[in-house]
């Protein structure tokens, strides 16, 4: 029984007579209200704006490059100690012309670096949980619908691909360029990290199945395509957004960790991993080296993960009866 | 000769339990429906209506028996000749939340049907929808909202609007106003019979209230355990029925205009028997007060209506 | 009706949730009584109030939730506004509750006769465990469950749904309460079993002369078990009184429209149900004046407007309507 104010008006009994007009009535669909529930809830509002201004920076990166005046590589060597590399100035060398200061020994500026830095852990998280959610959802559906052998094999599939240690995978050697390893990278988190979507997947759509308005559309002569798009999908993207949204963030640290031991991103290319793992000797001399790359992946992270559980309360099935 | 729809002969599923042997859910039952005719199903939980149902529109395919639908084999036919089928045979759930999908619109779910059969009536889909809802008594103009934004009833009444979509000649539902407040009920039975009325449909109307079985059905068979024990029409079951279930369920029956301690109830001792391991012999003598030694060894058969080694008013 | 003290007094009750779409009006304004040995039977559709009701009897709304006013007397006491902690020494003790669902109110873990002895021990904490076993498997057998010793180790999954309910039904008497309150007992169970758990709590309340409510949607229930019936609509009560009084001779157009609605077992099985036209009411939102006025045929411009008192009729028959009895005319 609903109890929202959301009713139909009074309901048409077999005698009255039918409304007039010919304008289609538009409903609200369940979306449309996770979507309203989600705008009213501020710690949803805070973290979506950090997350669209992240996303800007990511993209915007060689705008801002120019607005700033200074690129990543650029080196200021003239403005280091010549004892001992260290950056003149006040904590690491904050000024006018250098936000964050600059990196000891390479002179570089910290923040445009820490720019591009967002933008490569940015590209590479969001595409890794790109494909690893294509690929899980897919292996999901048909496991979970089509059950039998087709469940059985994928599960070992699964079991396989988490018993890997797919660090061991990693292995391009110093010469290879940038984008390689991005694609490697990428390519190993997708390889890899599909399993938890997939199986996410898989219990939503077992649970589904037996569902009557799936039956009706079986009774009715629906074919499997009918069935897993048309009918299941739309029932799943919930979970999958929320799923999403909390394996970005998993690949942002995931990606740091790997590029901090030394086997993911490498120097000169700008990337939080690299920053702090090389800013942690500087600790007492040069702290801004490792405020920023911290704080700044720690509120990208935090964001992520706020949104996520946001976004899951706002498309929670029991109160969008 | 009137033509017979719906011939159901020596229905049988089993669904195997791992290491417990065999549900025998449903275990041999016969009954026709002809063109035009309501017949009833009740039986109370484990008889065995519900998995009928769902084999009759082939939601499940049955382990023995055959189902024949106007002449034609059913019961293992494939996807292909399923597909003409279906057209004709449609199914109502019981569960008004849980048979529509929250994330279509009204209209699309009651065209989903057109839609999987690629079926495109004259004056378009959305044309015939609207046709649909003023039929069932909404408002057409709900064409584009969710139903969630409905109340039980009308989701209901959405569901019969889609079972309607293909024009079948016989409709199986599944416990239609179970779910409904008892205000909403008559109405949805109002609708049911006159949509019955007007459009010569066949029902198979599953239920497991009596009374509401009797306002809508012209023959009823009763359930227990997988078989029929009774099958007649309205007027012999109600008035005379033979079989003990029968009268023990009728008279279980609370009812406003019988006065609670009047003469001749029955009260059954005990709960339904697993369908796991039924009784040998007549399933229903564990529960039966004329039980004796017949009735462990020898099933009795169904015969002239009844599934009775003793049955009321004795056999001629 | 009321001759000895009435053991359960509720008065004026009412009960509003705040929720993000508006304040809910679940209970509003009900009031009625129940004597020793008596059972009153609330009847109403989904959003009536009903279950919200009893609830609020024992004091199982979550405060933070639930604004709760007016008064609740049990066996002489007040609980409306008490602290948890003197509610909780008379529920299970001196009043106790059955549920619809008997799967879900039984834990799945624990045996069943640890759960009833458990239920005994926590109100006699001087009883040892084996007196608790002996009372549980005494009460088991009351109820009706075949071979209680055996069964009373069993867990709640082994037992049919009909079983469970008497389980259910022992659990809430072993304290011997005065005042028992049901809701729904019978909805889920198959109607065989129904009218055997009816006629146990029928027999049960003879040994025990406890207060029975017993909260239903079906009418043909509260016919047979029930000594006074109150109808609700839209969280308020709209008729109350003796049962063959009310059922008999309706004076609210919605009661009389609920007994025409209701298909019977007698009677003409070709004539078209007399349903009640629209849906019930959203408790947010109530229709100004009588609730029910907009699905009710009679309904005047005094209903659209001035809420309708509970006013006598006859005697010990209470109507809230502005024009009772207009159904039955003509």
């Amino acid at each position: 029984m609903s109890l929202s104010s959301e009713i139909v008006g009074p309901e048409l009994t077999p005698d009255a007579p039918p409304a007039p007009k010919g304008v289609d009535v538009a409903g609200r669909s369940p979306g449309q209200l996770a979507w309203a529930r989600l705008r009213r809830d501020r710690v949803a509002v805070i973290s979506g704006c950090a997350l669209l201004f992240f996303l800007f920076i990511a993209i915007a990166a060689p705008l801002i490059e120019l607005a700033y005046g200074i690129g990543p590589y650029e080196q200021f060597q003239s403005k280091l100690r010549r004892s001992d590399g260290m950056p003149l100035g006040y904590a690491g060398g904050i000024s006018g012309d250098h936000w964050f200061g600059l990196e000891p020994n390479s002179g570089r500026d910290i923040f445009i670096r820490l720019i591009y830095g967002i933008r490569t852990s940015l590209f590479i998280a969001v595409t890794a949980a790109l494909l690893t959610s294509l690929i899980g959802i897919t292996l999901g559906i048909l496991a979970g619908y089509l059950g039998g052998w087709v469940d059985a094999v994928i599960g070992w599939i699964i079991d396989f691909a988490l018993a890997l240690p797919f660090l061991i995978f990693y292995g391009p050697r110093d010469e290879v360029p940038t984008w390689f390893r991005v694609a490697v990278l990428i390519a190993i988190f997708a390889t890899f990290g599909w399993t938890g979507m997939a199986r996410l997947v898989r219990g939503q759509v077992i649970s589904l199945r037996e569902r009557e308005f799936v039956e009706a559309a079986r009774a009715s002569g629906a074919g499997l395509g009918h069935m897993l798009f048309r009918q299941l999908l739309p029932n799943l993207w919930a979970p999958i957004l929320v799923s999403f949204s909390l394996a970005v963030p998993a690949y942002v640290t995931g990606e740091a960790a790997l590029s901090f031991l030394n086997i993911g991103i490498r120097d000169p290319t700008p990337d939080f991993g690299v920053m702090i793992f090389r800013s942690i000797d500087y600790l007492q001399g040069d702290p801004a080296y490792v405020f920023f790359p911290g704080i700044t992946i720690f509120v990208l992270v935090l964001a992520f993960n706020l949104f996520g559980d946001a976004l899951r309360d706002a498309l929670d099935p029991k109160s969008s009866r | 000769m009137p033509d017979e729809l719906l011939q159901v002969e020596g229905l049988t599923k089993h669904f195997p339990v791992r290491g417990r042997g065999l549900v025998r859910a449903v275990d041999g039952i016969d009954f026709t429906v002809t063109a035009g005719e309501t017949l009833g199903l009740v039986g109370e939980s484990g008889c065995g209506k519900t998995t009928t149902g769902r084999m009759l529109v082939r939601l499940l395919e049955p382990t023995g028996g055959r189902i024949v639908f106007e002449g034609r084999d059913i019961s293992h036919a494939g996807r292909r000749a399923l597909r003409l089928l279906r057209q004709d045979l449609q199914i109502i759930f019981q569960d008004p939340y849980a048979s529509l999908n929250p994330r279509h619109t009204v209209g699309r779910i009651v065209a989903m049907p057109l839609e999987v059969n690629g079926i495109s009536p004259p004056g378009g889909v959305k044309q015939r929808v609207r046709e649909l809802l003023e039929l069932v008594g909404l408002n057409p103009e709900h064409y584009n909202r969710y139903p969630h934004e409905f109340s039980g009833g009308q989701r209901q009444r959405i569901g019969i609007a889609r079972a309607l979509a293909l024009r079948p000649k016989l409709i199986v539902a599944d416990e239609p106003v179970s779910a409904l407040d008892v205000s909403i009920q008559a109405q949805v039975v109002n609708l049911l019979r006159g949509l019955q009325r007007d459009l010569g449909l066949a029902f198979v109307f599953i239920a497991h209230d009596l009374a509401v079985v009797r306002h809508f059905c012209q023959r009823v068979a009763v359930m227990y355990l997988g078989r029929i024990v009774e099958i007649g029409d309205r007027e012999q079951i109600y008035e005379r029925p033979r079989h003990p279930y029968t009268r023990a369920l009728l008279s279980a029956v609370p009812e406003v205009t019988v006065p609670a301690k009047a003469d001749g109830r029955i009260r059954l001792a005990g709960d339904v028997p697993t369908p796991l391991d039924p009784p040998s012999g007549c399933r229903f003598r564990t529960r039966c007060w004329k039980a004796q030694e017949v009735c462990a060894t020898t099933e009795p058969p169904l015969d002239e209506g009844v599934a009775c080694h003793f049955p009321e008013g004795g056999r001629e | 009706m009321a001759t000895a003290d009435p053991y359960l007094q509720v008065r004026d009750l009412r009960v509003r949730f705040a929720t993000e779409d508006g304040v809910v009006r679940a209970v509003d304004g009900v009031s009625f009584t129940v004597e020793r040995g008596r059972t009153l039977g609330i009847v109403g559709e989904s959003g009536s109030g009903k279950s919200v009701t009893s609830l609020a009897v024992l004091g199982l709304h979550d405060p933070k939730r639930a604004t709760i006013s007016g008064e609740i007397v049990v066996g002489g006491r007040d609980i409306v506004g008490r602290p948890d902690e003197e509610v909780r020494r008379l529920r299970g003790r001196d009043m106790a509750m059955i549920f619809q669902d008997p799967l879900s109110a039984l834990h799945p873990y624990y045996p069943v006769g640890r759960q009833i002895a458990e239920a005994y021990r926590v109100h006699h904490p001087r009883a040892g465990r084996a007196e608790a076993r002996k009372r549980t498997v005494e009460m088991l057998d009351r109820v009706g469950i075949p071979q209680p010793a055996r069964r009373a180790g069993q867990h709640p999954h082994e037992f049919s749904g009909g079983m469970r309910q008497r389980a259910m039904i022992a659990m809430a008497l072993i304290n011997d309460p005065d005042l028992l309150i049901a809701d729904e007992p019978t909805t889920a169970l198959d109607v065989t079993v129904q009218a055997q758990i009816l006629d146990l709590l029928d027999s049960l309340q003879k040994e025990f002369n406890s207060a029975i409510v017993l909260i239903t949607h079906d009418l043909g229930v509260v016919s047979q078990v029930a000594d006074d019936v109150l109808v609700m609509y839209g969280g308020r009560a709209v008729e109350h009184g003796g049962v063959e009084e009310v059922l008999r001779r309706p004076q609210h157009p919605y009661t009389w429209g609920l007994l025409s609605s209701v298909p019977t077992l007698h009677g003409d099985a070709d004539a078209d149900l007399v349903p009640i036209p629209g849906s019930p009411p959203s408790l947010i939102n109530l229709p100004p004046g009588c609730a029910f006025h907009p699905r009710c045929p009679h309904a005047d411009e005094r209903s659209r407007t001035e809420v309708p008192e509970l006013r006598e009729v006859t005697t010990g028959h209470l109507v809230a309507c502005h024009q009772p009895g207009v159904a039955n005319a003509g």
